[in-house]
């Protein structure tokens, strides 16, 4: 393998908006390593002629007609409970969240 | 030292679907919080997404309405951040291969014609509501939550507040000539963010930007622009350095607020979504679009400017709204004098209209009722005075124009005898000023012509009181 890929599993966690342990971030960081340097085998490769893929199945994505097919038996206030069901925290039809402005 | 602002945009334009971008509930606009609602615009686990086709046709519309390019092939992408409003955790969008590029709208400065050029227009769908409490909750409604949008990307080429709303005008005028989008900033089914920054007049280099939000109507978008083009010449000339961030507007201060945000949360991460295969435009769909593309206003107003031999000016306003250059188009389709019927309707028809987007179709005259009334002024049956009179009991009514003036007893009198008797009676009452007019005080005619008007309560044909008034005062007894 060529030189060593730096990851900064702290921060990737932060995002994720997952908590580990000092321990767990060395574990992570040694898989997350052995992950990148296996892909970058790719970077040996001659590859200017290849066009990026962007998904490794074939053929275009199917389009679906602009118009409603399901749903159409339920009432408003059956989609309504359906929603919030499982929800930690509901009223009058809304989630409620903790208040969060950016 | 001169400063100049360097101001790009940024519009997300909901557009007018049935059902949302990936699953198949209304878009339609609901009072009731999450009724309108799936599991896929919910971001349940193991739903999968399935594009709407109409999205990608009114991507293409637009994009040939503009001169822009659609791509083949383009491919979305995941925009991932943390926010109750997205209940997904990413939002689906297209990130480096969006499937239009490039394209051209033209404005209107003070210096002519300006070419604003277009970097990108990509789909993606729309966040949920939130609604925040006092007792530290907020309310989550995903009603909104995957409504298709457009967002359109100018480059950085506008230079004041003024080119960037003529700009965004013409944007929405031609996002309403498609029918795509209904164009309401206040509802935000268009919504405008700008990047705007200052340099010394004559510099290449860009100066440090901020993106400004919060800017619901065309009003906004100026106060706000121009309070931050002050804002960071401000800085600048104070010795300081302008910061990258975001502001929002504040209509109550009349100032941009720093709107101060966690340091990673601008880390997106995108990567393509792997939920989607690409997306290739077949040559049905671009046939399908080429046909539902209509005349657009700038063709439009140049074939009235060419057609009608109308004034740019008129053109402009004429061709602002499809509605109203449709009105205009059947007006003198019945009335053959293309530049009178534009001043009527510059000057009379808007004066009733609040919203020509929307005002048009539900005005109550209509195009032929408003030629014949301009017909029966050309022919000497009502004066342009009266006709302003009847006109607006038209519009109160939308009765006939003959029909009202008959009604109301407003023939223009034409006839010679009837006005020379009342010429004689006014001129009986008024002998002082027949003998002032007389020994050379020419003003008191004004007086005389507003005298038979008035006893005539404005009806005789005016060109035939000032020749026969004339004529009877020059008349020694």
């Amino acid at each position: 393998m060529k030189e060593k890929i730096n990851i900064d599993v702290k921060k990737v966690a932060e995002l994720a908006r997952l908590e580990f342990s000092d321990d767990e971030l060395k574990v992570f960081s040694t898989q997350f390593q052995a992950i990148l340097e296996y892909i970058s085998q790719i970077d040996e490769l001659e590859l200017d002629d290849v066009e990026p893929m962007a998904s490794p199945l074939p053929g275009p994505q199917r389009l679906r007609p602009d118009s409603q097919e399901k749903n159409t038996a339920d009432t408003p206030e059956a989609t309504q409970k359906m929603a919030v069901a499982n929800a930690p925290g509901s009223m009058e039809g809304y989630f409620v969240v903790p208040k969060v402005i950016e | 030292m001169e400063y100049e602002a360097v101001i790009g945009l940024e519009v997300h334009a909901q557009l007018k679907t049935r059902t949302k971008t990936f699953c198949d509930c209304s878009t339609v606009f609901a009072l009731k919080p999450n009724i309108h609602v799936c599991p896929v615009c919910l971001g349940m686990p193991g739903v999968l997404p399935v594009l709407n086709r109409k999205i990608v046709l009114y991507a293409c519309m637009l994009s040939m309405a503009v001169e822009g390019t659609i791509e083949n092939r383009s491919v979305f992408a995941r925009k991932n951040y943390f926010y109750p409003d997205l209940p997904k955790g990413y939002q689906i969008s297209q990130y480096e291969l969006p499937i239009n590029k490039d394209g051209i709208i033209r404005i209107q400065t003070d210096s002519g014609t300006k070419k604003v050029r277009l970097n990108r227009i990509h789909i993606e769908e729309d966040a949920g509501k939130l609604m925040h409490n006092h007792d530290g909750t907020s309310f989550v409604d995903f009603n909104r939550s995957g409504i298709p949008l457009l967002e359109i990307v100018s480059e950085p080429d506008m230079a004041s507040p003024d080119e960037a709303v003529a700009y965004l005008k013409k944007l929405r005028t031609i996002l309403l000539y498609l029918g795509i989008c209904d164009g309401n900033m206040e509802e935000g089914s268009l919504r405008c963010d700008a990047n705007i920054s200052v340099r010394p007049k004559g510099q290449t280099q860009l100066g440090v930007k901020s993106e400004l939000k919060n800017m619901n109507s065309f009003r906004f978008i100026h106060k706000a622009l121009e309070y931050e083009i002050k804002r960071q010449t401000d800085v600048l000339e104070d010795g300081g350095t302008i910061v990258q961030e975001t502001r929002l507007w504040d209509e109550a201060s009349g100032t941009t607020k720093s709107m101060r945000s966690k340091e990673e949360a601008h880390d997106y991460r995108y990567f393509p979504e792997p939920d989607l295969l690409n997306l290739e435009v077949t040559s049905a769909l671009l046939e399908e679009a080429r046909k539902n593309v209509p005349e657009l206003p700038d063709a439009k107003a140049k074939r009235f400017v060419a057609g009608y031999n109308l004034p740019q000016y008129d053109a402009e306003v004429l061709t602002a709204s499809r509605d109203l250059a449709g009105y205009f188009e059947d007006m003198v389709k019945l009335f053959d004098k293309p530049k009178t019927a534009s001043n009527w309707i510059m000057s009379e028809m808007l004066r009733f209209i609040k919203d020509i987007d929307t005002g048009i179709g539900s005005f109550k005259v209509t195009p032929a009722q408003t030629a014949k009334l301009l017909g029966l002024v050309e022919d000497g049956t009502i004066s342009g005075k009266i006709a302003k009179s009847v006109y607006e009991r038209m519009v109160e009514t939308g009765k006939e124009p003959d029909g009202l003036i008959k009604e109301l007893g407003l023939e223009q009198i034409s006839d010679e005898k009837e006005i020379q008797e009342i010429i004689k009676s006014v001129m009986e009452k008024n002998q002082r000023e027949v003998l002032q007019y007389r020994a050379g005080k020419e003003k008191v005619f004004g007086f005389f012509v507003g005298q038979v008007m008035k006893a005539t309560g404005g009806k005789a044909n005016p060109s035939m009181v000032n020749e026969l008034l004339r004529k009877n005062l020059k008349e020694v007894k």
